[in-house]
């Protein structure tokens, strides 16, 4: 009685429903030579009988999944003599109905179980067996239903095609929809947790604290377990790593863009672009690989034969490697507005009898530089919301330090190691990698705005 | 007056200055251009230096140390009531019969502590090898057989030169004994490197010689397909209707610059969504391919949604009036007319959103991917893990062997991408139309 059975039956439905119905309208015209006496053409009063037979049930199948657990829940605690609840705080109650469902579906149970907890877990068992079956019932229902009520409908007269139609805008309207759900989903998701971490945590500890060190006690009597959460030194190890990474990124990304777009031969040009555009499609978690076993212990030995101490983790490995990765953005934004560049601005530097390079370094570029700059605006982002690489190569100590050679650690490896392992929906641990979500979140999305807005904004000066 | 200051040197012209600078400003033309080379050759320095570092590192999985032994498939040890029952075969000691094999090949063995090590040369996947074969053909019970074992992974490492054999002992994983006892099965050509199925067809596992990326890689195979079955639609409809229906107002500006937006959102925040919306509020198991593909479908539906647009600005509106004209209405126009002309590009940045989510890791941390599990994943709904998480978790695992594997394993990633985005060019190539 798996629910992927009902969703084939129903599919099954659907495409009777679209050949009964088609059937149907033909023989309503009087047979297939008669078919110019339909409204819409027989395709259309098939699909509208499929439609009919399969939109209501799987809406219904759906809306069923989603909450039938809820309400399953609420009935046997409803049922729970109250001596079992009195007292206990909310996630110890969640922890009461996992085990009573586990008990129900035979699974390994956390505790003794009680004869009231059996006496719960076989209701759950009962009611779930009755819901699954008042689930088939109810869709097979609605499906034959939504096939009848199309089939009684189906007459010459009836405007199959614009009904079809109609139902197809919605759902292309919903379709569109998803992308502002998601950005809700996002935001409501990240506030929402941050505003109860905040409820526990100051903002001004959090953003202004120098001490992070999300550990909070499982009991009240352990040493220094209390959980700070000042992300001070998270923020400047996202800003040494991102810098490390412009660094790299820039001069190499816009000096290869101007090589590429304004001295190279054609040639050269169709293959030197799409390999550094290689670089772009490299998993991040490949690049993380790299730095943390190839370019952190190549740095460590360097530094080490110059008398340095390097730590095996270091900003610097990440940022570079980082950097590297982001050449390609770098590069083919700013190929992309050097391009931009109309020709008679070179053309009249070069009326003038300046060099190529005087021309690029005096005209192109300035002219080109807001671009350049919205392009590099975009990279930062990158940067600052970049994770494989930082997790394998950075280091998880909180360290507030200036020097690239040490470990550091970033908003986004926090993020990670906070919510990876064991957590708890309550904890302020796991509430604190919704409050670095949302700072990367408003942070990022600043960032792309101010970009984007430039970029756009310069290339119409051309155009 | 002028001329009375110049006495001595004839008079500056103009041309005289520009030649004088001219040398100097064609040295720096000389340097710009080689600046610009320099990079240019610095970024493919890299792209070499990554793929040559990723090859040197991981060429060597592919193949697997074994080692022969005569096995007796001792009928005392094996099934001393003489049953041949199935049951009982498969319950055996095998085990004991590897040991028995070493010892036969190593009499001189016999200190405790020189038998254990001894014993870890062979795998701890061996025993079940020779259950296999036994419970395959009951017959081999109390015959003598050459068998190929698979070696442990130290033996493996210094096999292929990964453990250095010059090192002192001290600094070294395998100790002079076990190195003599391996030049000696190599003397007698009783180690072979063969080609490492195992890498290919087994889950993953704490022990090296026996992890593969099957599980990963059917992990990956039901996300990619269930997150093309969620995101392809829904892309192509979003992008159909914000492109030929929908009235220019507030509302769609706003979507569209919600997409625009999105698709620069970081990945791991998409990974807080998929946590705090599919997995605490509607329930969705985690370290599922569904789960999974929910979030990477959000990922990649604003590139699907915006090659998609740009697929259907590229056809011209003479198709859409002609078919007008005819009698079409707009959605029949735009089903049988203008979708299949753009379908090529809207499938060439579908390929290329499939590609990004196939390479994608830190959102999948969020949702429960990096759990470990060994079993080869069913459904898209039963527990599993990804290549690019699988990948992640072996280059964190200490053992040298994971090393090449991890290695390995990127070389059948990066050969799944560059497929994909070759089929993309190729696709765009193939139909690139001129209107």
């Amino acid at each position: 009685m798996h629910s992927s059975t009902l969703l084939i039956i129903v599919l099954g439905l659907m495409s009777l429903a679209y050949y009964l119905g088609r059937k149907r309208a033909i023989v309503s015209a009087g047979g297939a030579g008669r078919i110019s006496t339909l409204h819409s053409l027989p395709t259309y009063y098939g699909l509208y009988a499929a439609l009919w037979a399969g939109i209501p049930a799987i809406l219904l199948m759906g809306l069923w999944t989603a909450f039938q657990d809820e309400i399953l829940v609420a009935l046997v605690k409803a049922e729970l003599p109250g001596s079992m609840l009195e007292g206990l705080s909310p996630g110890a109650v969640g922890l009461l109905v996992n085990d009573i469902k586990n008990l129900a579906s035979g699974a390994i149970v956390s505790r003794v179980a009680t004869p009231e907890m059996q006496a719960a877990a076989d209701r759950f068992a009962l009611f779930s067996q009755i819901a699954v079956w008042a689930m088939w019932l109810g869709v097979l229902a609605l499906a034959v239903g939504g096939m009848a009520f199309a089939w009684l409908r189906t007459n010459p007269r009836m405007r199959a095609r614009n009904r079809v139609e109609s139902i197809f805008m919605v759902i292309l309207v919903v379709f569109s929809s998803i992308a502002i759900l998601t950005t809700l989903g996002i935001v409501l998701s990240v506030l929402f947790e941050s505003l109860r971490f905040f409820q526990e945590i100051s903002p001004l500890d959090f953003f202004f604290g120098t001490l992070w060190s999300p550990q909070t006690a499982l009991r009240a009597d352990q040493v220094g377990a209390s959980g700070a959460f000042g992300a001070v030194p998270l923020f400047t190890g996202t800003l040494m790593v991102s810098t490390i990474a412009m660094l790299v990124a820039v001069p190499i990304g816009l000096m290869s863009a101007i090589y590429l777009s304004e001295y190279a031969p054609r040639r050269v040009r169709s293959w030197a672009k799409p390999t550094l555009e290689v670089l772009a499609g490299v998993p991040t978690v490949v690049y993380g690989f790299f730095a943390a076993l190839t370019v952190a212990p190549f740095i460590r030995e360097l530094g080490m034969s110059m008398g340095l101490n390097v730590a095996s983790e270091s900003a610097l490995a990440a940022g570079l490697v980082m950097g590297v990765m982001i050449i390609p953005f770098v590069s083919s934004l700013s190929e992309d507005v050097i391009n931009a560049v109309p020709q008679a601005m070179r053309d009249g530097s070069y009326a003038l009898g300046a060099t190529q390079s005087e021309t690029i370094r005096r005209v192109v570029i300035p002219a080109a530089l807001p671009g350049i700059v919205g392009g590099v605006l975009l990279a930062v982002s990158r940067a600052i919301g970049e994770t494989m690489i930082v997790v394998m190569a950075a280091g998880l100590a909180a360290n507030l330090t200036a020097n690239p050679l040490d470990s550091v650690t970033t908003v986004t490896v926090q993020i990670v190691t906070l919510l990876t392992g064991d957590q708890e929906f309550d904890s302020a641990k796991t509430m604190a990698a919704f409050a670095l979500g949302l700072t990367l979140f408003v942070v990022t999305l600043a960032l792309n705005v101010i970009a984007l807005h430039i970029v756009r904004k310069y290339r119409e000066q051309y155009e | 007056m002028s001329k009375s200051h110049a006495a001595g040197a004839p008079p500056k012209r103009t041309i005289d200055i520009v030649n004088a600078s001219l040398k100097r400003r064609y040295a720096r033309e000389r340097r710009f251009r080689l600046v610009g080379l320099a990079a240019v050759i610095l970024g493919l320095t890299f792209v070499g230096l990554l793929f040559a570092d990723i090859i040197a590192k991981g060429h060597t999985a592919f193949v697997q140390t074994y080692i022969q032994l005569p096995v007796t498939f001792d009928a005392e040890t094996l099934d001393p009531m003489g049953t041949r029952d199935p049951e009982t075969l498969a319950r055996a000691n095998y085990q004991a019969v590897i040991r028995d094999a070493l010892r036969n090949e190593f009499p001189e063995v016999t200190e405790r502590r020189a038998t254990r090590a001894l014993a870890s040369i062979i795998s701890v996947g061996a025993p079940s090898h020779l259950r296999d074969m036994v419970l395959k053909n009951p017959d081999l019970v109390g015959t003598t057989r050459e068998v190929w074992l698979l070696a442990d992974d130290d033996i493996d490492m210094l096999m292929k030169g990964h453990i250095d054999r010059n090192l002192p002992e001290s600094e070294r994983r395998v100790k002079d004994q076990t190195v003599g006892w391996v030049e000696q099965l190599e003397s007698q050509g009783r180690i072979e490197k063969r080609f490492n199925t195992i890498f290919f067809t087994n889950g993953t596992s704490r022990e090296p010689e026996l992890a593969g990326i099957a599980g990963a890689l059917m992990g990956s195979f039901y996300t990619l397909v269930l997150t093309l079955l969620i995101s392809f639609p829904i892309g192509v409809g979003a992008a159909l209707y914000l492109e030929e229906f929908a009235p220019k107002n507030r509302w769609t500006d706003l979507i569209e610059v919600n997409i625009n937006n999105l698709a620069a959102v970081p990945s791991i925040v998409f990974g807080l969504l998929g946590l705090a919306v599919f997995i605490a509020l509607f329930g969705v198991p985690r370290s599922t391919p569904l789960v999974a593909a929910l979030v990477l479908s959000l990922m990649t539906l604003p590139t699907i949604i915006i090659a998609s647009r740009a697929a259907l600005k590229s056809v011209p509106p003479s198709i859409r009036e002609a078919a007008l004209g005819v009698g079409a209405s707009p959605l029949q126009t735009q089903m049988h007319h203008v979708l299949p002309l753009a379908m090529p590009g809207m499938l060439t940045g579908t390929i290329i959103g499939m590609a990004q989510a196939l390479g994608e890791t830190a959102p999948l941390l969020m949702i429960g991917m990096i759990a470990f599990i060994v079993d080869i994943p069913s459904g898209f709904t039963s527990p599993s893990t990804v290549l690019p998480v699988q990948i992640f978790l072996w280059a964190d695992s200490p053992e040298r062997a994971f090393v090449e594997r991890t290695s390995a394993a990127i070389m059948v990633l990066l050969a799944f991408l560059i497929l994909m985005n070759l089929g993309a060019v190729l696709l765009r190539r193939r139909f690139e139309r001129r209107w």
